[in-house]
């Protein structure tokens, strides 16, 4: 029998804020245990929450970015279960009223686009961290408590790990380019769990689901799905039947292991929070948040693609992250020529940035820099080996570009009156390259090029020597 | 309409709660129990089609605060009325499984 | 006589007058708790030390004389946390809880220059109607000290009642400042939801709580409602801007003054006919003063019982499930698990009502019966809060018993808690309906207090201190005193 994969995803996404989602302790991390927490977060008696602002438009801008329509009469739930990361035992999150609903997010696998849709993208406060020891104890940090997180529900619309991949991949590039989150896997501030099953091929319900946790990386999502595939696959070509159970991914074996069936499974009891009243987002509001999201890096691809003429390939490259897509933006803003700053960010840029492990905010390179050195080397002021000098100048100390290159002498020197003199001195020295070069040994005139460009370390105009080597040496 | 409320719900009930009731509590806790829920199924009288719940005490909206931080209180001061704490931890028994942690 | 008599106002002016200090008053009544309060059961903490310490600071800074309120005593109830004072909400689940930090109306009252002389008994986690909930102590009506002092508030009304202190707060839920003020004949404010912070007020029905201030006197009720209303940037509840100044209808006349006096609150089948009487006599007074009294309906109190047990005991479920042995409070010795933890921890920590509710609450909110009852609930809190609007198009207040009988006896209705539940019947539709009430002495039955509640529209207390205070100005109800005999405590 064939089976048709199935699969869903709730994706918890932390919001970028200062402060908490409903206390003003400070939403960061790195601190030292239990440090960046108050009696709200504590959930001390008598404590209350004030929802932040800031989070709310955040959850608004994720939402529309995401395609979704926004509920501008939306209110918050308590959703009650007992945790020690939890310690109000309720968790104040959105029940039945989220704050967007129906969006939908293109994915492309095998050169395909799919469309994921997403049910709903609510708000709610993270939860603490529990690390369990093991001397039978568990040790409580509530540091992170309250943080602000979207949760992102999608449909079951994906057939396949790899979909789920790529529908993630995409979720993570939206989610960026709106800049309210890190969205980091690895550092937890975009996490996911996966729901799937498997129905024979055609049928028209679902299968029993199995909800696979601990889903740390894009390719431990994949590999946990792949593998808990094959597993009911097994499961059910051997007769067995797919329990409704949680599951937790291995990340040293490659495996998905029981954490708990359905049995112990909870009543959240969900009812309104009576401590916050309902939220009402004006026109206004949805239309300011509306205007400040930014071109999404589908759009902006297809964007580079028409109008500036840069190869899909480079496209794509350049939009995998808002920073490196609106520092190209710039430059070219600024004159540059998109293709060359399509190169230039595409090789010493991201070559720098690799080989420093920095990001291109940490460094002294702007825009206008970058599209002054292209525009310098376009109209042959520097060489294109100054250039690099010139560039690792501007993105370690910055600097006007034009005047670094005055002050430090690296104008290209492209004078024929400058350079004969130069010429006749070197064909003079090197009579057998111009022997070689008679006798058709191409590599000669190169020598002899590079002879020049050494007594000028490196500014003379190579093609403008060219052309005169050539004369002088038809001359002799 | 009779609710007759079994120790079975009672237990149940209890078990989302996190209470325990003695074997001997329980019969009296379920008739207890069960006379309240009789009361307050009086509202099956009452004719509540189209009307919207009341679940907030006035009708307020949108009461939302800047995105401010401040300093967190100080951990020895949230430390003093935990039971057991360990390297700036708040120790617990271990729990059996990953819970809803993830929120 | 003694200093502890006399009106906020009468000791504000010898303070002033130099004729007392801060400290002698705070003598009084460190004396008068030592003497009663074996007795009177009110007190769960005294801060004497902290308290004298405060009074000869103020004395020696010398009293504003702007300031009414400054430099006097007052008892707060145990459910609102006090920085650096055991709190423990009469529950053996907060036994040896120090908060961190102050409640809203804590600091309030420290700007306003009073000074805290210790917290007050009640019922545990403000659940009960006679103060016999405390997981500590039973605390008895100065009147007669066989009786409750009511509750949830009961050690609140019977500290002013035994004039202990001239003033204290208490937190109303259901009518749990209204029901022990009327058993003591005093006068007690459940403000307007949302008139008072309620952060810092360890919470039971979050959309019910309020704080309010019970007192022996009209007057001295506003001028502490003054010092601890106001919009909260901690509270998203409480109502925005300013709160006006309660005393400035006070000394009005009520000629005019349209009351609404509900058919459903005379029942003398449910109602003791004292109470009727002492009730009908108030009407009498204010038709004499010129105010229009006539009778109206609120067609859904039959079900404010249900609605408010239903809607309360669900939040409280969710509000008191943080009691979970590890942050704060009671933790059950030798859990191996957390599992244990949780299920000792709050089986050993909370009294016995306090788990009737939370049964109750977390049944109406479980799968399968939140429909039926907590959704339905709401529904009908909506057309309760209707009935009230209603009235109030044509009404400027309402007039009302706040009990169906006077104070009963200790012990007396203990066994059955939906007995308790049902005595609620004129307290709780205020609650649901978020307006305020203020609870007024408006005569004796049997030798024991009767109350009156006068209701009011959402924020327009003024207009029942302008009522009440007329009414206390021409009866003299309020100038009784309980002599703390009558019973064989003693
Ligand atoms: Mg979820
Ligand atoms: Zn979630």
């Amino acid at each position: 029998m064939n089976f048709e994969t199935v699969i869903g995803l709730e994706v918890h996404v932390e919001l970028k804020t200062d402060s908490k989602m409903f206390s003003p302790a400070p939403a960061h991390y790195g601190a030292e245990p239990n440090t960046n927490t108050n009696v709200i977060d504590w959930g001390y008696p008598g404590v209350l929450p004030v929802v932040n602002k800031r989070a709310v438009e955040f959850g608004m801008r994720a939402a529309l970015a995401l395609n979704c329509e926004i509920t501008q009469e939306t209110k918050f739930d308590r959703k009650n279960y007992f945790y020690p990361d939890n310690p109000k035992a309720y968790q104040i999150s959105q029940f039945d009223r989220p704050l967007g609903t129906n969006g939908w997010i293109d994915i492309e696998v095998d050169g395909k686009t799919k469309r994921i849709r997403i049910e709903r993208v609510h708000l709610e406060e993270d939860a603490g961290k529990n690390i369990h020891g093991t001397d039978g104890y568990s040790y409580v940090d509530l540091n992170r408590q309250g943080t602000p997180l979207i949760e992102i529900v999608s449909e079951a619309d994906m057939s396949s790990p790899e979909e789920a991949y790529a529908y993630l991949d995409a979720l993570r590039q939206v989610i960026l380019f709106t800049g309210v989150s890190d969205v980091k896997m690895e550092e937890g501030s975009m996490r996911c769990d996966a729901n799937i099953s498997l129905r024979p091929f055609g049928q028209e319900e679902f299968g029993t689901k199995t909800e696979l946790k601990n889903l740390n990386s894009l390719n431990y999502v994949r590999k946990g799905l792949q593998h808990e595939q094959i597993r009911q696959e097994k499961v059910l070509m051997a007769g067995g039947r797919i329990e409704q159970e949680t599951r937790r991914y291995d990340e040293s074996t490659g495996e998905t292991i029981l954490m708990r069936t359905k049995e112990g499974s909870s009543d959240y009891r969900y009812f309104p929070e009576p401590d916050i009243p309902p939220l009402v987002i004006s026109d206004e509001w949805l239309e300011n948040v509306r205007q400040s999201i930014p071109e999404m890096p589908k759009e902006r691809r297809a964007r580079y693609v028409k109008e500036l003429g840069i190869p899909e390939y480079d496209a794509e490259v350049l939009t995998l992250t808002k920073t490196m897509s609106d520092f190209f933006e710039a430059t070219v803003q600024n004159g540059a020529d998109a293709k060359q700053a399509s190169n230039w960010l595409m090789g010493e840029v991201s070559a720098y940035l690799n080989s420093e492990k920095v990001e291109l905010e940490d460094t002294q390179l702007t825009p206008e820099n970058l599209a002054a050195m292209i525009n310098l080397i376009e109209d042959g002021t520097i060489s294109s080996k100054i250039a690099k000098k010139l560039f690792r100048e501007l993105i370690q100390n910055g600097g006007d570009a034009k005047k670094v290159v005055e002050e430090k002498g690296w104008v290209q020197l492209s004078d024929p009156a400058k350079l004969l003199p130069l010429i006749t001195e070197v064909l003079d020295n090197n009579q057998q390259s111009i022997e070689d070069f008679r006798n058709g040994k191409d590599r000669a005139i190169g020598f002899l090029v590079g002879q020049i460009m050494k007594q000028t370390r490196g500014q003379a105009n190579p093609g403008v020597v060219n052309k005169l080597l050539m004369e002088e040496i038809k001359k002799r | 309409m009779s609710t007759g409320i079994t120790e079975e719900q009672v237990r149940e009930i209890a078990r989302l709660a996190k209470l325990e009731f003695e074997d001997k509590e329980l019969p009296v806790f379920a008739d207890e129990l069960e006379n309240i829920v009789e009361m307050v199924e009086k509202l099956e009288q009452v004719n509540t089609k189209n009307v919207p719940g009341t679940y907030h005490g006035i009708v307020l909206d949108s009461v939302m605060r800047e995105d401010k931080a401040e300093e967190g209180t100080d951990r020895d001061e949230l430390f003093s009325n935990v039971k057991e704490t360990e390297e700036g931890f708040i120790k617990v028994p271990a729990m059996i499984d990953n819970g809803e942690a993830g929120a | 006589m003694s200093l502890l008599d006399h009106t906020l106002e009468e000791l504000h002016q010898m303070l002033v007058n130099k004729e007392t200090t801060s400290e002698q008053i705070m003598e009084e009544v460190f004396r008068r708790i030592e003497e009663t309060d074996e007795q009177v059961g009110a007190f769960l903490t005294v801060t004497k030390e902290e308290a004298m310490e405060k009074a000869r600071q103020m004395d020696k800074e010398g009293i504003d004389e702007n300031n009414v309120l400054s430099g006097l005593p007052i008892g707060i109830k145990d459910n609102i946390v006090t920085k650096g004072v055991l709190t423990t909400a009469a529950s053996k689940m907060l036994e040896d809880f120090v908060p961190i930090y102050n409640a809203t109306v804590m600091d309030k009252l420290e700007a306003a220059g009073m000074i805290s002389v210790g917290k007050l008994n009640m019922d545990e986690f403000a659940m009960g109607g006679s103060t016999e909930n405390s997981a500590f102590k039973i605390t008895r009506n100065p009147w007669d000290l066989n009786k409750v002092p009511g509750g949830s508030s009961g050690g609140s009304a019977a500290a002013v009642a035994a004039g202990q202190v001239p003033v204290s707060l208490g937190t109303d839920t259901g009518g749990s400042i209204r029901q022990p003020a009327a058993y003591t004949g005093l006068v007690g404010m459940k403000p307007t939801y949302g008139r008072v912070s309620r952060y810092g007020l360890i919470a039971f029905g979050s959309s019910l709580d309020q704080i309010g201030p019970i007192t022996r006197t009209v007057k001295d009720n506003a001028l502490v409602l003054n010092a601890i209303s106001g919009e909260d940037e901690k509270d998203s509840t409480t109502h925005p801007g300013e709160a006006p100044d309660f005393t400035e209808g006070i000394g009005e006349s009520v000629k005019g003054l349209r009351i609404g006096f509900p058919k459903e609150y005379v029942n003398e089948d449910v109602i003791d006919p004292g109470i009727v009487k002492a009730v009908r006599a108030a009407i009498a007074k204010y038709r004499e003063m010129g105010a229009i009294v006539e009778q109206v309906s609120l067609p859904h109190s039959d079900y404010a019982i249900a609605s408010y047990y239903i809607l309360a005991s669900a939040e409280a479920a969710s509000n008191l499930q943080r009691f979970d042995g590890i942050r704060y409070g009671y933790r059950a010795e030798d859990a191996k698990t957390l599992e244990e933890l949780y299920v000792k921890t709050r089986s050993e920590g909370f009294g016995d009502e306090v788990k009737r509710r939370i049964m109750l609450g977390t049944y109406s909110l479980s799968s399968g019966f939140i429909d039926e009852h907590f959704v339905k609930a709401a529904q009908v809190r909506t057309l309760i809060r209707q009935d009230f609007e209603k009235v109030f198009e044509n009404y400027d207040m309402i007039l009302a018993p706040v009990t169906t009988t006077t104070a009963f006896n200790i012990g007396g209705r203990i066994e059955d808690p939906l007995a308790m539940y049902l005595a609620d019947l004129m307290t709780v539709s205020v609650n649901l309906a978020g307006v305020p009430a203020l609870s007024v002495p408006c005569g004796f039955s049997n030798g024991l207090p009767v109350g009156m509640q006068l209701i009011g529209k959402h924020f327009d207390e003024k207009t029942l201190y302008r009522a009440a205070y007329a009414f206390e100005q021409a009866t003299d109800h309020h100038k009784q005193k309980a002599d703390l005999n009558g019973g064989e405590a003693k």
